[in-house]
This record gives structure tokens, C-alpha cells and sequence, in this order.
């Protein structure tokens, strides 16, 4: 068997080491972030906007057990999923089951996701939410109801466009002011 | 193991905790959908989801306070035109209050039964709403009324138009509405042209109800208005439900596939009224045998 070649071009060992190292988020923060989630998942919207939504709670829960693993466990995914079940009036465990799910796939390839940039990441993070979507169904399928029209998954889509700015934007304030690589 | 220091300990692993995780929310689905053994659950949750909704709901909220303010320019003119139709609307009740009275002279000379009217705790209530989730599984909404408001399961949801639904679930300070368009939900009615009496059900897709089992052969016509019948006691009679679509008559089949529109604004509106609840319907010999005979 030949050892994989890889490609120096996109995954060189010194932009991995370049990388930003983050510093450990404060438990206010975590919460902060997941209260914002939240409300623009409620948030009341009408038409095409609510097409193309995307789970937002998802997209954070991603984030945190990438970079932060420590930090959330599976046990604060199913809350949060119970929470989304509720509010959605939806089948009590639906979302707490496909939120579970989507933690386990983000746990088990963290460290895979942390060689590459965040827009190299939102391809598999996309695969994460369509999954996350399939298994939304095949629960509401079990409960008979119809198959959902296509337009449902473009909140994948949307998801996966908006990974890299959204995790931006949650790493800001976690970032080093110093650089860790400077000596 | 035991010499593992505190730092290196993390308990069971990943796929363990997602086996025991997906187990409790198979249990927890199958108890919300079969057993209902802990019907306090939902409303539990529900309290700490009620102050995120209710943060989600202000921009909106603030929005809605801006154009009442914009539109404060034009109330002269809307005052005209509102009390042209309040006249317009006045002469419409006088009549209907002098046919009330000719209907119960004629009742009573026709010796029929007298319509039953009680008092009902739950009143109409005006309501906004809330929150539509983004799940095509559920045809539900969120209101911002609840049991704080005397809100009562089984009240009906109507906007200017015609019905939007039946409240189901009620919380402190919200309810959720099952639309019409529910699957599951269904609504007596009658056909304004013929009298023909049926009953509707959502086709659990976005603005369609399903008139099933309906024979080929019916007499029914697209535009064809479909008004509530009263019959069963839960929808007062007479409230417009959905529009006559499409027909298609296959005489293969047995049951013609009737597809119509719904009046009201199931997907649309913002302000809509709760109906009070109708006083409850004289018990049914019949049927109070045969759900006596279920309990036992």
C-alpha cells in the first residue's frame, strides 16, 4: 500500500501551526452564544426567509464541540434539542435526537476539521446538517407525515454557506491578543 | 484506572453517550406521541423556552409600533372610511337581529328544541401571532394568548376571513394553533351551494385541504364555497373554510380527488381572533354507551 500523498498546496503543516489558538470561552459566553442562537431560530419570519432560515442552534453546537469540546456535552445538545422540540411544537425528541446525532459526527471529526481553513470545513460541516435533516425526517416520516417538499434541505445549504462567517465571528472575542507563535 | 488522574478522565465515549442519548429520545418520542404518561413535560420546557420567543417576537413587536405610529397620519381618513362601513355593517346586524327573533318564533311554533346557550368561561379573545416554525411536518403556530388569558384547549382560530385553525395545546402565556392544513385536522362542513355536508382534512401540505371520500358521481363544482356545518359541536356554523379548486373524477377510482384553498390566512396574518368555546352539545345516547363501553 502507497501512503496517501498530500497535497503541500492545500494542506501544508505551516498553516495548520499558523492557525489561531483560542482561549478557553467563558462559561457566560457559551450560554450567550446559544441564547443568540436560539432567538434567531424563533425569530418570526414568513415566506422565503423562513425557507432558507438555517438551524442556527446547529451551527453553534457545531462550533463549540470543534473548537471547544470541553465546553458542551451531549447531555446540553439534547436540552437544547428539547427546547427546539417545544418551541417548534414539533414530536418531543425529534430535534434532541438529531442534535445528539449531529455533537457525536462533530466529536468524532474534530480533530479531521482542525486541518483545515473554516471554508475548507464548511463542505463536511454542510454533510453534518444534511444528515442532522435526513434523520428530522425519517422521525417525521415514522409519526406518517408526507415527505417534505425539496426546499426543506436548502436550510443545509444556507447553513453550510454561513458556517465560515458565523464561526468568525463566534472565535472573535476568543482569539489571543498576543501572538502564542511570536518568540 | 484508578490511578488515571481527574485531568484524563472523561467518562464514557462519544458513541456510548449517543447510544444512550438516542435511546432517551426514542422514549421520549414514543411517550409524547403514544402514552402521554407525563403531560407536564411540554409546558414545563416551555417556560424556559417562553422568554426566548418572546425576545425573538421584539423586533417584530417594535415594528409593529413604528407603523402604528406611521399610520397615525392617516387615522382621519381610516376613521371615514371605518365608520362608512360600520354603518354599512350596523344595517346588516339590525337584520340579522330581527331574523334571530323571527327564527325563534318560528321554532317555537314549529315546537323544535330549543337552541342551548350557556355562558362559557372562555371568551374571544383577540391574539397575535407568535411564531410559525420551519418545519413542513407540523402545520402549527404559536399565539401569544395562553391559560393566563383563559385561554381553553379546543377554541376555535379565525382571522377576517374565514378559520385558521384549532387551538391544542395551551400554555401560561402562549397556545399553539393546529391549522387546518394539519394532517391530522379535520372540520365539518357544508357545500354553501347544495347543503351537501362533508368533512375536510389539511393534505398536510402548505395552503391545500383534501375533501376525501367523496364518491365520484357528487354534485360539487370548483369555486364552490365550503362554509363550516356546526355539526359536532366544536365549529360554530356558517364560517367559510376553503374554496372548491380542483377536481379530478377518475372513474377508476371510487372517491373523487377533491383539492381546495383555504379562506383564511393560514399562513399569512398576524392578528387573528379566539373564538369562545361553544357551549357543550347534549350527550349522545349512543355514543356515551360506546366510550363507556371502551373505558371498562
Amino acid at each position: 500500500m502507497t501512503p496517501k500523498i498530500i497535497d503541500e498546496e492545500k494542506l501544508s503543516a505551516h498553516n495548520y501551526l499558523g492557525q489561531d489558538i483560542l482561549a478557553p470561552a467563558k462559561r457566560w459566553y457559551v450560554f450567550f452564544s446559544f441564547l443568540i442562537a436560539l432567538v434567531l431560530n424563533f425569530l418570526p419570519l414568513q415566506g422565503y426567509a423562513l425557507i432558507i432560515r438555517p438551524d442556527f442552534v446547529a451551527i453553534t453546537l457545531v462550533f463549540w464541540c470543534v473548537n471547544q469540546p470541553q465546553r458542551i456535552g451531549m447531555s446540553f445538545a439534547f436540552f437544547i434539542g428539547l427546547m427546539m422540540d417545544v418551541g417548534n411544537a414539533s414530536i418531543l425528541g425529534q430535534h434532541a435526537l438529531a442534535y445528539c446525532t449531529l455533537v457525536y459526527f462533530a466529536l468524532t471529526f474534530r480533530r479531521r476539521l482542525g486541518i483545515f481553513s473554516l471554508l475548507q470545513q464548511a463542505p463536511q460541516i454542510g454533510l453534518m446538517l444534511v444528515i442532522m435533516q435526513v434523520l428530522m425526517v425519517l422521525v417525521a416520516i415514522l409519526n406518517t407525515a408526507n415527505f417534505p417538499e425539496w426546499h426543506y434541505f436548502l436550510a443545509s445549504l444556507t447553513g453550510t454557506l454561513l458556517w465560515a462567517p458565523i464561526a468568525y465571528l463566534l472565535a472573535l472575542p476568543l482569539k489571543l491578543k498576543s501572538d502564542p507563535n511570536a518568540l | 484506572m484508578e490511578t488515571t488522574p481527574q485531568f484524563f478522565r472523561h467518562g464514557p465515549g462519544p458513541l456510548a453517550r449517543l447510544l444512550f442519548f438516542a435511546l432517551l429520545s426514542c422514549l421520549l418520542m414514543a411517550e409524547d406521541l403514544r402514552f402521554k404518561y407525563f403531560p407536564e413535560l411540554r409546558p414545563t420546557i416551555a417556560i424556559i423556552v417562553f422568554p426566548i420567543q418572546k425576545l425573538a417576537h421584539l423586533p417584530a413587536q417594535i415594528y409593529d409600533e413604528i407603523k402604528v405610529f406611521l399610520d397615525s397620519f392617516h387615522v382621519l381618513k381610516e376613521n371615514e372610511i371605518l365608520r362608512q362601513r360600520y354603518l354599512k355593517d350596523r344595517e346588516q346586524l339590525l337584520r340579522l337581529r330581527t331574523l334571530q327573533t323571527e327564527n325563534k318564533q318560528l321554532r317555537k311554533l314549529l315546537g323544535a328544541v330549543k337552541q342551548i346557550e350557556s355562558e362559557t368561561k372562555a371568551k374571544a379573545v383577540l391574539a397575535e401571532i407568535l411564531y410559525t416554525p420551519r418545519d413542513p411536518f407540523s402545520h402549527k403556530t404559536t399565539l401569544n394568548k395562553g391559560s393566563q388569558h383563559q385561554i381553553q384547549a379546543g377554541q376555535i382560530v379565525i382571522d377576517n376571513k374565514g378559520i385558521i385553525g384549532q387551538i391544542t395545546q395551551v400554555y401560561p402565556w402562549v397556545s399553539e394553533v393546529t391549522l387546518i392544513t394539519d394532517k391530522d385536522h379535520s372540520v365539518p362542513i357544508q357545500v354553501v351551494r347544495n347543503n351537501l355536508r362533508s368533512v375536510i382534512s389539511g393534505a398536510g401540505k402548505n395552503n391545500e385541504l383534501e375533501l376525501r371520500y367523496l364518491s365520484v358521481n357528487t354534485d360539487i363544482q370548483t369555486n364552490d364555497l365550503l362554509v363550516t356545518s356546526g355539526i359536532g359541536g366544536v365549529y360554530p356554523p356558517g364560517i367559510p373554510v376553503a374554496t372548491v379548486t380542483e377536481i379530478d373524477r377518475n372513474p377508476a377510482d371510487t372517491f373523487a380527488k377533491i383539492t381546495s384553498t383555504p379562506i383564511g390566512g393560514v399562513d399569512r396574518n398576524r392578528q387573528v381572533l379566539i373564538l369562545s368555546l361553544l357551549p357543550p352539545m347534549p350527550n349522545n345516547p349512543a355514543e356515551t354507551s360506546e366510550i363507556d363501553a371502551e373505558n371498562y
